[in-house]
């Protein structure tokens, strides 16, 4: 090992969106970049942010809102971070017990996962559940403070149903969400890739519809870097996002799909079986046993314009922060999560002079941000 | 605040979390709950009513334990993690430990204190414990693949068990390895050849 590398340690979570941190690591874009990066896995987001926190890593791959949670200090162990760059786009998806899909389905939820069709129909079941005196549906999500759990609430919230009344929602780490649905201790969940899978392939869940369809090209993991280690190394950032960039690049091409899902499912990395990586990494999305969908970036990764964190996104999530609850709204918070989400320092590791002019989100309810 | 504190201890790992029950029984503490399972833990926290709850950092469950207090009804009671935000000498050994503190009700620094720190010495003595038996269980294993090797090599040459294994020593020497890699290669080698 060359002694002159610049040493990074990395914090991450066995995910598939953990893929750009372990091609850079281990495809050697990040040696090609003068940067040492070692990865360390974790088994929770709360390890996470307490051990960026104290130091142990350096940078780490983060839910989008974490970054925001931290430095507005809603959670423990909170520091001043920021979220240079994206490390996946989508990749989530809702999925509920078969049981429950096929109430859903006839009350003619859309087998193809539109949100607008799915969430109505799930509308009509808990009407239904409510009449019968059940108790209410419960639904899982990795982290309070997750595109997960706001994915899952826009969904509901917008489709008529009240997330805090009308049903249950708990936390339960990712690996835990397919044996709880099997088990009947949730009868849905929200998580990322594998695990929507992974519960289709046991023929215990069904997918009823997912990130990209509810808000296209959405963050979801950041790479998350306290302000403090930002500033005393700016020339290593720069030098990461590079590295990331092009891993992300490589990442994304189609034919690499195979060779990517075999690196992930090594024991050390998702220890988890090959075929079950290869989904979302290729966009063909078995969304029932008997229906597969192509969903064109279901889970996209991508270096370029496209990967540049943005003001709006931050928006959004600070918006369903104060939204539900976590937070009130300041002006001085707001003004902290743009600089959170600047692509200032993305865009200047990369040489990139013309981003898009910053669009605003639209939701799929038609709803803008 | 005043009276006996309660201490919830949440580990998988059962031996480690008796380890610092006994600790916590050692120096006063005589309400010490263990929890190996999250299941039910909301109602469960309820019943207990603890002050103080540990739990280790390989629980996948700790984003599980900080949702329920942000929400649960039971536990309605301001939480803090580790003993004082402030005190990152605490944090950092904590977490170097692997284990995290949430203190479920303001109770007062120096109260805590001394059940965190006891908490982390418990769990580096656990670690030492682990290292030292993984290394005697190597040691084990290697003597057994040494005693192989001697066989081998007494059976196919017609040496003592001495000049069997002077000849492995002489062989490690020479080729500046450790007489358990050459030994390790000899029962390889041979079993490959017997098959």
């Amino acid at each position: 090992m060359e002694t002159n590398l610049k040493p990074v340690i990395a914090g991450f979570i066995p995910l598939l969106d953990s893929a750009v941190l372990v091609a850079a690591s281990e495809l050697g874009f990040a040696e090609r970049e003068g940067v040492a990066l070692k990865l360390v896995r974790e088994t929770s987001w709360a390890n996470i942010r307490d051990r960026i926190a104290v130091g142990h890593f350096d940078i780490a791959h983060m839910l989008a809102p974490m970054p925001i949670a931290a430095s507005l200090n809603l959670t423990s162990l909170s520091v001043p971070m920021l979220a240079p760059m994206l490390l996946g786009l989508g990749g989530n998806a809702i999925t509920v017990a078969a049981g429950l899909w096929k109430e859903m389905a006839a009350a003619g939820a859309d087998p193809g996962g539109d949100p607008a069709s799915t969430g109505r129909a799930l509308g009509e079941i808990i009407t239904l559940h409510h009449g019968a005196g059940a108790p209410p549906l419960r639904f899982g999500v990795v982290h309070p403070f997750s595109g997960h759990a706001y994915e899952l609430r826009y969904w509901l919230a917008a489709t008529g149903i009240d997330p805090d009344k009308d049903v249950e929602i708990t936390v339960l780490a990712p690996q835990l969400m397919a044996d709880a649905l099997a088990a009947g201790q949730l009868d849905g969940y929200c998580v990322g890739e594998p695990w929507n899978t992974a519960a289709v392939a046991a023929g215990t869940g069904r997918i009823a519809t997912y990130k990209q369809a509810i808000w296209p090209d959405s963050p979801e993991k950041v790479l998350g870097v306290t302000e403090k280690w930002a500033e005393a190394n700016p020339d290593t950032l720069a030098a990461l996002v590079r590295a990331f960039s092009a891993a992300a690049d490589w990442c994304a091409v189609p034919d690499n799909a195979p060779q990517l899902a075999e690196l992930l499912s090594r024991p050390d990395l998702l220890a988890c079986d090959r075929e079950i990586c290869l989904p979302a990494l290729t966009g063909r999305m078995q969304l029932g046993p008997d229906l597969q969908k192509h969903v064109p970036d279901f889970l996209a990764f991508s270096g370029g314009a496209k990967a540049a964190p943005m003001a709006v996104h931050g928006k959004w999530f600070y918006e369903q922060m104060v939204r539900w609850g976590q937070t009130d709204r300041t002006a001085e918070s707001a003004r902290k999560v743009e600089q959170i989400f600047s692509s200032a320092a993305y865009r200047s590791a990369l040489g990139l002079t013309d981003l898009p002019s910053e669009n605003s989100i639209r939701m799929f309810d038609g709803k803008r941000f | 605040m005043s009276g006996a504190l309660s201490i919830l201890v949440i580990d998988d790992n059962k031996i480690r979390a008796s380890i610092i029950e006994q600790g916590l029984h050692d120096a006063g503490h005589d309400q010490v709950i263990l929890v190996h399972q999250m299941d039910g833990l909301v109602r469960q926290i309820a019943d207990i009513n603890p002050d103080v709850i540990v739990i280790d950092l390989e629980n996948p469950n700790r984003d599980q334990l900080e949702h329920m207090f942000q929400v649960s009804r039971a536990v309605r009671r301001p939480i803090a993690m580790f003993v004082d935000k402030a005190d990152s000498h605490s944090i950092e050994a904590a977490v170097d430990a692997g284990v995290s503190a949430y203190v479920v009700d303001g109770l007062k620094r120096e109260r805590v204190k001394p059940i965190l720190d006891m908490a982390i010495s418990r769990f580096r003595a656990f670690s030492r414990l682990t290292a030292e038996l993984e290394e005697a269980r190597t040691e084990l294993a290697d003597r057994k693949t040494i005693d192989r090797a001697k066989g081998i090599v007494m059976k196919s040459k017609g040496l003592s068990e001495q000049e069997a294994y002077d000849l492995l020593r002489r062989t490690a020497m020479k080729q500046s390895r450790k007489i358990i890699d050459v030994a390790q290669s000899l029962v390889i080698a041979s079993g490959l050849l017997e098959d």
